[in-house]
């Protein structure tokens, strides 16, 4: 991400809508028109008068996924790279001339894509398409060094404000590192190494601008406050003439995850308490079994009736907190739970608990209610997502990209409410039933506290 | 009724130069940016404001986009009403609303909130206690009987706050991994004392912590949650007149009484600039808090300084963020901010450095410390306040925006019309005036330079900053023992 906590703040807008999940709410259609411009770039505009804002965002098919070995983190360093500039705009004038609009903007990088954002006044959406088609257009001609050491610098920076300077934060890479063998595309961090990151050329800026910057390898998304003929006119005008480049041949296939048996593993790190986390092969997103993992999840670690937070931080308070996602992204997926003990607490005794909990879902499966409480969250999130423009942008794009149609909010909203018990049940057995990976951080010195096959871990 | 505005309309920026639509028009050149038109005219709902015969305030914005409303329940007591050495009380009051009520268990309020998919939840602050609740109207009066009960029948139960107490004591153990934490806690123990209380955390200490009873949380919901003392927000697909009456029903036998005074002690004054070090052996990034006591929200001051600090470290395109980020490289991001309350809250400069450079990255924020004091160009004071003025539309987006604009408004009883004067009030800041507060509040001489980092390697270099002297605090900010 360019910068820190304007993401955050806006999940926290979108957060209000969390209200809007139960009962006969439905989850409404976002009205679109798609098109595409002769040189390959994919046009989405969503019309919203109710404020004089407008949000354009531009995903380019590209992440860290598409990174070659010894340049992981490349993706998003490029993505920092983006915002210096290009030939009709001087270094530092992106951001003064948006800000200065009243504009706020950002960017951010995953293993699949990477998105550029403006929200701006209704008036100022000529100056993001014009700042926004030169970086497409007009990025290598004032490209140097400088500029790619200088967010080199930053970058290294965002590694030690995220990842190495935060308790646990390493654990990711490790285990991603355990879980997928090394020629596939998740089996490094989006943030890459600091080797890595140290690596990166001006010579790879190029290059990698040329295979993946390209308009027919973009999706521009423009929602809110416009008149649709005008702001056809504009997009055609900034970005018509930037020529088409080479097709994008993209991955569709990944090695094969193979865990022949439970794994264990131990990080030390600059922590009071250990922590454990158990990450299981999955399934992609919007795969068949994508929504009923993530029911899985929320039953299993969500709110305080949820199985581990009320046996493990509920009743026997012998855990300060639990968690559980399932990550479907576009080529592959994983599952995970972890959990912290509390204070003189062994990670065996919790282990022991975690292991039963699955057991009973396995063999019992979840209540109706517990049912409930989830697809009620789930619908909640899907009005979330469409409380402000910007939202919607996301929305749109996201949809448009993972399974090739912006129109499909009310198919997603109804894949979560199709799920049933015997769902949840089936998939707890499929998946949790494998082999996972299973890496205890430690205190640094403390290798012995790690949990081991025989179960043990003091 | 009080509107914003007599038109009800924000009409943000007439006052700016209204040029021409250049790039429309099919004659563009891509080496200039494009001209742009007048920024938009902004409609803002009006603002109804009602009162109970109990004193709860009501203030009402109806906006029918989505059938949704938000509610915020703010009670004018937060962490400054903790009672002496019993810090974090507010807090922990806030936490075990949601913990029981006389006729509901904890977990059957977590299961209600989540089958009903709504949003409660508590949080507290120094000047308040809120309680917030995001609802489709659809099941309106289900949700505010719960946020009713939650509000005004809490019933602290034994069991639930020795787990939350337990929670709350490892919280505060785990606190000593995280740098940026521990020097978000030391800063303001240090320019404050522990005599303030903004010197002392709203979280608690270990000791206040392990000494609070479930009696002390009782006596702090009754002295503070009194309707007289509260504020109710109401944005969303309401209608004023019937939403008075279901919050007259659940909230009118609510007992008025009187809140006891709130004590702010004078500050302690620091007259030289010193560097407090506290050791996080082997981090990576040193956290960087640099400030002093700033101004409370009263401040006549409040639009230069906001505009002031604008400059400074209040945008991307900033002083300290272009400098300490964009030319130097030494942090993913620097900033500065006002904190202001009913007394005067901090001035904070911060950022992550990375450790190797912690001397380079302290010359450079007293660098922009004492160049704010100067005169700054009529250019770069031009782009704070149109970044200001046109960004205001955007912060009234959805229903939960407008009722977060709106807690400033009741806590700190700004006017009504408030938002509607906005742009006009920043326009009005010149040069001169951000020459002025930049010299009154920002003295290079007299800060504290708070930073938490790998003592070993980065003390020998900030020595040889001659900044100021080192001393050595422990991670509550104290001194070592």
């Amino acid at each position: 991400m360019k910068r820190p906590s304007l993401v955050a703040l806006c999940y926290l807008m979108f957060g209000s809508l969390l209200a809007m999940s139960a009962g006969a709410q439905v989850t409404p259609r976002i009205q679109f028109e798609k098109y595409k411009l002769p040189n390959g770039l994919e046009v989405i505009l969503h019309e919203d008068h109710s404020t004089p804002i407008i949000a354009v965002d531009t995903w380019y098919h590209v992440g860290s996924g598409d990174e070659q070995i010894g340049r992981t983190g490349f993706a998003h360093l490029f993505e920092h790279i983006m915002f210096m500039g290009s030939q009709h705009v001087p270094v530092g004038a992106f951001d003064q001339l948006l800000e200065s609009a009243g504009a706020n903007n950002n960017g951010s990088t995953t293993e699949d894509r990477t998105n550029y954002y403006e929200t701006l006044p209704s008036n100022a959406l000529a100056l993001a398409l014009w700042l926004d088609s030169d970086r497409m257009g007009f990025l290598l001609p004032t490209m140097d060094l400088t500029k790619v050491n200088l967010q080199r610098d930053v970058v290294k920076n965002e590694r030690r404000q995220r990842v190495d300077n935060v308790p646990y934060g390493r654990a990711d890479e490790v285990i991603l590192a355990a879980l997928y063998p090394k020629s596939h595309p998740y089996s490094w961090p989006v943030i890459g190494s600091m080797t890595d990151l140290s690596a990166a050329s001006l010579t790879d800026v190029q290059n990698f601008f040329k295979t993946y910057y390209a308009p027919n390898n973009a999706t521009l998304t423009i929602a809110g406050d416009f008149n649709p003929a005008t702001v056809k006119t504009l997009v055609a005008q900034y970005f018509g003439s930037i020529p088409r480049g080479p097709e994008v041949k993209r991955r569709v296939t990944v090695p094969a995850v193979a865990i022949p048996r439970d794994t264990f593993l131990v990080l030390e790190d600059k922590v009071q308490l250990p922590r454990l986390f158990y990450t299981w092969h999955s399934v992609k997103g919007f795969s068949k079994d994508d929504a009923a993992l993530d029911i899985l999840a929320q039953v299993v670690a969500n709110d305080k009736n949820s199985r581990l937070y009320k046996k493990l931080v509920y009743e026997l308070q012998t855990a300060q907190n639990v968690s559980a996602f399932q990550d479907g992204s576009r080529l592959d997926g994983k599952f995970q739970i972890s959990v912290t003990p509390k204070p003189g607490q062994k990670v065996a005794d919790i282990n022991r608990i975690v292991e039963a909990e699955i057991a009973n879902v396995i063999s019992n499966g979840v209540t109706s209610r517990e049912l409930q409480r989830a697809q009620n969250l789930y619908k909640a999130s899907f009005l979330n997502r469409l409380a402000s423009v910007l939202g919607k942008a996301e929305v749109l794009n996201s949809y448009n990209y993972f399974v090739g149609n912006p129109d499909f909010v009310q198919q997603d909203a109804a894949r979560y409410e199709r799920v049933t018990a015997a769902d949840v049940q089936r998939v707890a057995k499929t998946y949790l039933g494998r082999p996972k990976i299973v890496l205890t951080v430690v205190p640094e010195g403390k290798k012995d506290m790690m949990l081991t096959a025989s179960g043990g871990g003091r | 009724m009080s509107a914003l505005g007599k038109t009800g309309r924000l009409s943000v920026l007439a006052l700016l130069v209204v040029q021409s639509v250049a790039a429309a028009q099919g004659t563009f050149d891509r080496s200039k940016p494009p001209e742009l038109g007048p920024p938009p005219r902004v409609a803002l709902p009006p603002i109804v404001t009602r009162q109970l015969p109990n004193g709860l305030k009501l203030v009402i914005v109806e906006q029918h986009e989505l059938p949704l409303a938000d509610f915020v329940l703010l009670v004018g007591s937060g962490g400054t009403a903790d009672p002496a050495g019993k810090t974090g009380i507010a807090n922990l009051t806030a936490q075990m609303l949601r913990e029981g009520t006389t006729t509901r268990k904890s977990l059957d309020i977590a299961d209600q909130i989540a089958f009903l998919g709504i949003n409660l939840s508590p949080t507290s602050s120094w000047e308040s206690s809120t309680l917030s609740l995001h609802t489709p109207t659809a099941q309106l009066d289900s949700a505010l009987a719960l946020f009713a009960d939650v509000a005004l029948h809490p019933s602290f139960p034994a069991n639930d706050f020795e787990r939350i107490r337990k929670n709350r004591q490892t919280e505060l153990l785990q606190l000593r991994d995280q740098g940026p934490a521990i020097a978000n806690i030391a800063f303001p123990a240090i320019i404050y004392g522990s005599a303030h209380p903004y010197g002392v955390p709203l979280i608690g200490t270990e000791a206040s912590v392990k000494s609070l009873t479930t009696a002390d949380l009782q006596s702090y919901y009754q002295s503070n949650f009194k309707p007289n003392n509260t504020t109710l927000i109401i944005v969303g697909d309401v209608n004023p007149d019937q939403i008075e009456q279901k919050i007259n029903r659940l909230f009118g036998r609510w007992e008025r009484g009187d809140v006891p005074p709130l004590n702010y002690s004078e500050p302690p004054k620091s007259s030289t600039t010193t560097i407090y070090l506290i050791d996080k052996p082997g981090a990576a990034q040193s956290s960087f808090r640099i400030g002093s006591v700033g101004v409370p929200r009263s401040t006549r001051d409040y639009f230069a300084l906001t505009v002031m600090n604008t400059i400074l470290g209040g945008s991307f395109s900033s002083r300290l963020n272009q400098n300490l980020r964009e030319a130097k490289g030494y942090t993913y991001g620097a900033g500065s901010r006002f904190d202001m309350r009913r007394a005067a809250g901090p001035f904070t400069a911060s950022a992550e450095i990375v450790s190797a450079k912690t001397d380079s990255a302290l010359l450079e924020f007293m660098k922009e410390l004492n160049n704010i004091r100067q005169s700054v160009p009529a250019d770069e004071l031009s782009r704070a306040k149109r970044y200001l003025q046109l960004q205001l539309p955007g912060n009234f987006e959805t229903t939960q925006q407008i009722g977060a604009a709106l807690v400033p408004v009741a806590l700190y009883g700004l006017p009504l019309d408030y938002f509607n004067n906005y742009v006009q009030n920043v326009e009005g800041v010149t040069q001169a005036d951000v020459a002025r507060v930049a010299q009154q509040y920002i003295n290079p001489g007299s800060l504290a330079v708070v930073i938490v980092g790998d003592r070993k390697t980065i003390e020998p270099a900030l020595k040889s900053t001659n900044v100021g002297p080192i001393v050595i605090r422990d991670i509550a900010g104290q001194p070592i023992q």
